[in-house]
């Protein structure tokens, strides 16, 4: 244990002399979780609905105004023709077009049937979902109400309605930044984790000193305990604050969950995640290198974890993919422990694979790691 | 422009030595635009619900029929006891219960109303809302055809368009935000470390203290990684149109045009980060922990600028990937020109122009 | 006194595929001795050195190092030795007592060996003004005693130097031979690579290395008289002509 020691006592003073590698550490992952929240807001709101009212009746206007109080939509522009709102459309300044054809409530009186023009921006395909989706059923709401108001004239009236009485659990005003924040703390720990530790042993590979270390009888476990312990203190740290100064002060997130859970999960994955970076470090000789190996797989672990877009909506080999990323399952379990309260028991699953992570990337890496060529 | 030349070839050498370099050079690119033109998607499909069922009639049955057989839902179970219900959002992958309460189907008959209760777990608050407009709609159709028989006949039929993405393709909105990431990235990534290896390992003094002008030292260490992205661009234009149906309903120049700027702006972020690095850790770790998540939040792709608060959406603006991936948008979907898109192309010029003044001032200084 | 061997290789041999950089060497070395391991670039010398100290398996041939052998038992050879690279391997960012502390304490240093041995290895080298100044800002010439006295801090039985006076100033190199003939009157046996003829004329004994072979092995006025020659120099120019490989 001795020289572990004097070699975790090396690594600190290193750490902590590196006045530009200190922000990048500390600083830098922890303004952007305050800031980054705020931007991540995918709450689909302010929908811009361009209409094109060429009726110009009671009906027409009545319909108009039921978009426009519902809260989802805000107008953008009142035009005279659909090429006019298609400019809108382009410039991105709607996102849907409502088109009311002439003789709107003429026909609806008469025929008992009319058609209504909606054309969607899909390109971003969530919210033209959810903005088609919001425009039906005001419209389907308002061809109830004027049926009700039609059908008055018939003596017999057995009108039938279901009310569905929706109830938001866990998050009951819809605030998406309390979705965000846990799981991008995850992600900035799996990035100091992965660049510090990734980058670390092949910059002595690189100068020169892992010789001086190579030559001595220093045992291979202890040299990457050496490399493993810091860095899983520094993350432990890094979250803490974090957790407590930024998602819990900040941001008001106050956990539901077992804390001492939370934190064994946090240990637990950073030991897998230190040995990922390790297997790259032992397979890289330059940083250049480990640092490209390491963007690589970090932009597989943002995007395919379910921290931006849910696992449940990618094709299946995705989310084989997805489900084998260690990422994944902090950021859930992130989630369901400080948001929902999950215990242990509802998180056993979760546990047993990410030791199987830390056990198969630090034996890995062990076994590849050298003293010898 | 011999001894450009001279060194230009010695930039490629270095570039196409490195195995892993390479990999990601390419292979990055390459991965990424499969793997999240396919994977990424905002589509709801296939959602885990839960049916908590008191009445079991013939109402509650019929509703939950329809709900199983949509494509955006999966029945997990029914449970009979609201008990359970917290339990099965604490498993974690349960979305959504749905509550028809005792006498369901008596209420409506003899009361014409009755009340269904959607639980949404809303600490994802997006797919929570979707997923309860879908129920929404799923209910409020079931209502319809009740009502048909005694309703007055009267009825709107709404027909919807889809605009350029009538399939609702997540990689429409995906593939030209991974572009701006990855071209961005990328190249300010490689440019930026090359040059500060060479500080770190002494070569670049030998360099300066040639008879070469500092300038071109530059612009060799520039030219390699400007065709090489061109190359990356290409592959990726390649992909995204064959492999992942991306229309390219606009100019191929103008793309290509718009895209040297961002590749350009991109070099001269490199070079400036070099410029204010002594080694390659820090040059990587400012690109790569202080880069990466501002590209992906303030590009726009990920997360709508609107809902953005001012503040932010103001300092979205010096993002450059934010507006290349505006132009990529309008000019590969929307098919637009120069005329509809000359604003963002000139602030992505002038953007560049600002920094390589800067970057290549900086430079001089440090010559001194 | 009776002489022990420390060094013992009986055809050592190392191949990259199919160049073989070092080719059925044999050689031994006795405790205490200075032993010089001369050849042009390329001939061998350092990948030899690496085979000796544990940092490269051979591909065949037998060694022991302080009665350990060089395959099985290399962890216990490298408690018994010091090394220092051509390429200058303390750590920078650390400051000189940091460095002696850390290197002796990874060699299993108690506390009190570690403090008497930094104190008085940096009186002996005359930091004690530096002795918290970061390693990276010293000359070149003091970060290379720094090196090699921290290279036998733990009083190994043999040091292995790699070119450790390439790019030192003539004052310099010879304080560095004068600590190496103090190491070596304290019985630590020093294998040393060097490039410099006059060096080779402070060694014990010699070897010259040619095209991954020993072409000769003796002490240096030996050598001298064998080839007719008046100084290493000429020694050495007369052996490394005869390569093949350059």
């Amino acid at each position: 244990m001795r020289p572990l020691k004097f070699l975790l006592k090396k690594e600190f003073k290193q750490i902590f002399r590196n006045k530009a590698l200190l922000p990048m550490i500390f600083v830098m992952p922890l303004l952007q979780l305050l800031v980054m929240p705020l931007a991540a807001d995918y709450e689909v709101k302010n929908i811009n609905i361009s209409i094109v009212d060429n009726d110009q009746s009671s009906y027409s206007k009545e319909l108009t105004s039921k978009i426009l109080a519902s809260g989802y939509f805000q107008l953008s522009g009142y035009t005279h023709s659909f090429k006019e709102s298609f400019k809108l459309i382009e410039s991105d300044q709607a996102d849907l077009i409502l088109e009311i054809p002439h003789n709107f409530e003429k026909n609806l009186s008469r025929n008992g049937f009319e058609k209504l023009f909606i054309a969607v921006n899909a390109i971003n395909g969530t919210k033209a979902g959810l903005g088609g989706s919001y425009l039906n059923s005001i419209i389907s709401d308002f061809n109830q109400s004027i049926s009700i108001k039609a059908s008055k004239n018939t003596p017999d009236l057995e009108f039938k309605s279901i009310d569905i009485a929706s109830l938001n659990w866990y998050n009951p005003y819809m605030n998406y930044k309390i979705f965000m924040v846990p799981a991008l703390l995850a992600i900035i720990v799996t990035m100091i984790g992965v660049y510090m530790c990734g980058l670390n042993i092949v910059k002595e590979k690189e100068i020169g000193t892992i010789e001086q270390i190579n030559v001595s009888p220093i045992k291979k476990h202890h040299y990457i305990l050496g490399k493993l312990i810091p860095f899983w203190i520094i993350g432990i740290v890094v979250f803490t604050i974090g957790f407590f100064g930024i998602s819990w002060l900040v941001y008001g997130i106050v956990p539901l969950g077992n804390l001492f859970l939370l934190y064994a999960y946090l240990g637990l994955f950073l030991v897998a995640l230190l040995g990922f970076g390790l297997l790259i470090s032992t397979y890289s000789e330059t940083q250049q290198q480990a640092m490209s190996v390491s963007f690589f797989f970090m932009m597989i672990f943002i995007l395919m974890s379910g921290l931006f877009t849910s696992i449940d909506a990618m094709p299946d080999w995705a989310q084989k993919i997805a489900y084998i990323n260690p990422v994944t399952y902090f950021i859930e379990v992130i989630r369901m422990v400080v948001l929902k309260g999950s215990g242990l028991v509802n998180i056993t699953k979760h546990i047993f694979i990410m030791i199987g992570f830390a056990i198969l990337f630090n034996t890995w890496a062990i076994i590849n790691y050298r003293k010898t060529t | 422009m011999e001894q450009l030349i001279i060194f230009i070839k010695k930039e490629f050498k270095h570039v196409f030595r490195d195995n892993k370099t390479l990999l990601m050079l390419f292979g990055l690119p390459i991965a990424q635009i499969i793997l999240f033109g396919f994977a990424l998607t905002n589509e709801i499909k296939n959602s885990k619900i839960v049916v908590c069922d008191y009445a079991q009639d013939i109402s509650s049955i019929q509703i939950t029929e329809r709900i199983a057989s949509s494509k955006n839902f999966e029945i997990k179970k029914t449970i009979f006891d609201k008990e359970q219900i917290e339990e099965s959002f604490r498993e974690g992958d349960v979305k959504l219960v749905v509550v028809f309460p005792a006498n369901f189907h008596k209420d409506l008959n003899h009361f014409n109303t009755a009340q269904i209760q959607v639980i949404a777990d809303a600490s994802d608050p997006n797919t929570a809302s979707t997923l309860t407009s879908y129920i929404n709609n799923i209910v409020r159709g079931y209502q319809q055809e009740l009502n048909m028989t005694s309703m007055g006949s009267i009825k709107i039929v709404p027909e919807i368009r889809m605009l350029y993405n009538p399939e609702l393709k997540g990689s429409t909105n995906f593939v030209p935000g991974v572009m701006a990431l990855v071209l961005l990235l990328v190249c300010v990534l490689m440019t930026s470390v090359s040059i500060v290896k060479e500080k770190e390992k002494g070569t670049m003094e030998i360099l300066l203290v040639s008879p070469m002008n500092p300038f071109t030292v530059i612009i060799a260490k520039a030219v390699p990684y400007f065709f090489l992205s061109l190359v990356n661009l290409t592959l990726i234009l390649l992909m995204s149109i064959y492999l992942l149906d991306m229309p390219m309903n606009g100019s191929m120049v103008l793309l290509y045009f718009v895209s040297s700027i961002l590749i350009l702006c991109a070099l001269s972020l490199g070079l400036l980060i070099s410029n204010v690095t002594e080694t390659q850790e820090s040059a990587m770790l400012i690109t790569l922990m202080g880069m990466l998540l501002p590209v992906i939040m303030f590009s726009g792709f990920m997360f709508p600028l609107e809902n953005m608060p001012v503040p932010l959406q103001v300092i979205s603006n010096i993002v450059p990937s934010k507006w290349y991936y505006i132009i990529v948008k309008s000019i590969m979907i929307k098919g637009l020109g120069i005329m509809s898109i000359w604003k963002e192309v000139l602030i992505l010029s002038l953007m560049t122009s600002g920094l390589l003044i800067v970057s290549l001032k900086n430079f001089n200084i440090r010559l001194q | 006194m009776e002489t022990e061997t420390v060094i013992k290789a009986v055809d050592l041999t190392k191949k990259f595929g199919n160049f073989t950089a070092v080719d059925n060497i044999s050689f031994e070395v006795n405790k205490g001795e200075i032993f010089g391991f001369l050849g042009a670039n390329g001939a061998g010398k350092t990948t030899a050195m690496r085979m000796l100290c544990g940092l490269s398996k051979p591909t065949s041939g037998v060694a022991n190092i302080a009665g350990f052998d060089v395959y099985t038992e290399t962890e216990k050879i490298k408690s018994h030795i010091g090394y220092m690279s051509q390429k200058f391997s303390l750590y920078e960012d650390l400051t000189i007592a940091e460095n002696i502390n850390f290197f002796g304490g990874i060699y299993g240093l108690s506390d009190k060996e570690l403090k008497e041995q930094s104190n008085s290895l940096i009186e002996k080298l005359d930091l004690s003004k530096n002795a918290n100044k970061l390693v990276g800002e010293l000359p070149l010439g003091w970060k290379q005693k720094l090196a090699f006295s921290v290279a036998i801090i733990h009083k190994p039985s043999i040091v292995f130097l790699d070119e450790p006076t390439g790019g030192v100033d003539p004052i310099t190199r010879r304080q560095f031979w004068d600590m190496i003939y103090d190491a070596a009157e304290s019985g630590i046996t020093i294998f040393i690579t060097t490039h410099y003829m006059d060096e080779a004329e402070y060694c014990n004994r010699v070897s010259m290395m040619v095209d991954g072979k020993i072409a000769a092995l003796d002490s240096p006025s030996n050598l001298k008289e064998q080839y007719g020659a008046a100084t290493m120099d000429d020694v050495f120019y007369y052996l490394a002509r005869q390569a093949k490989r350059s």
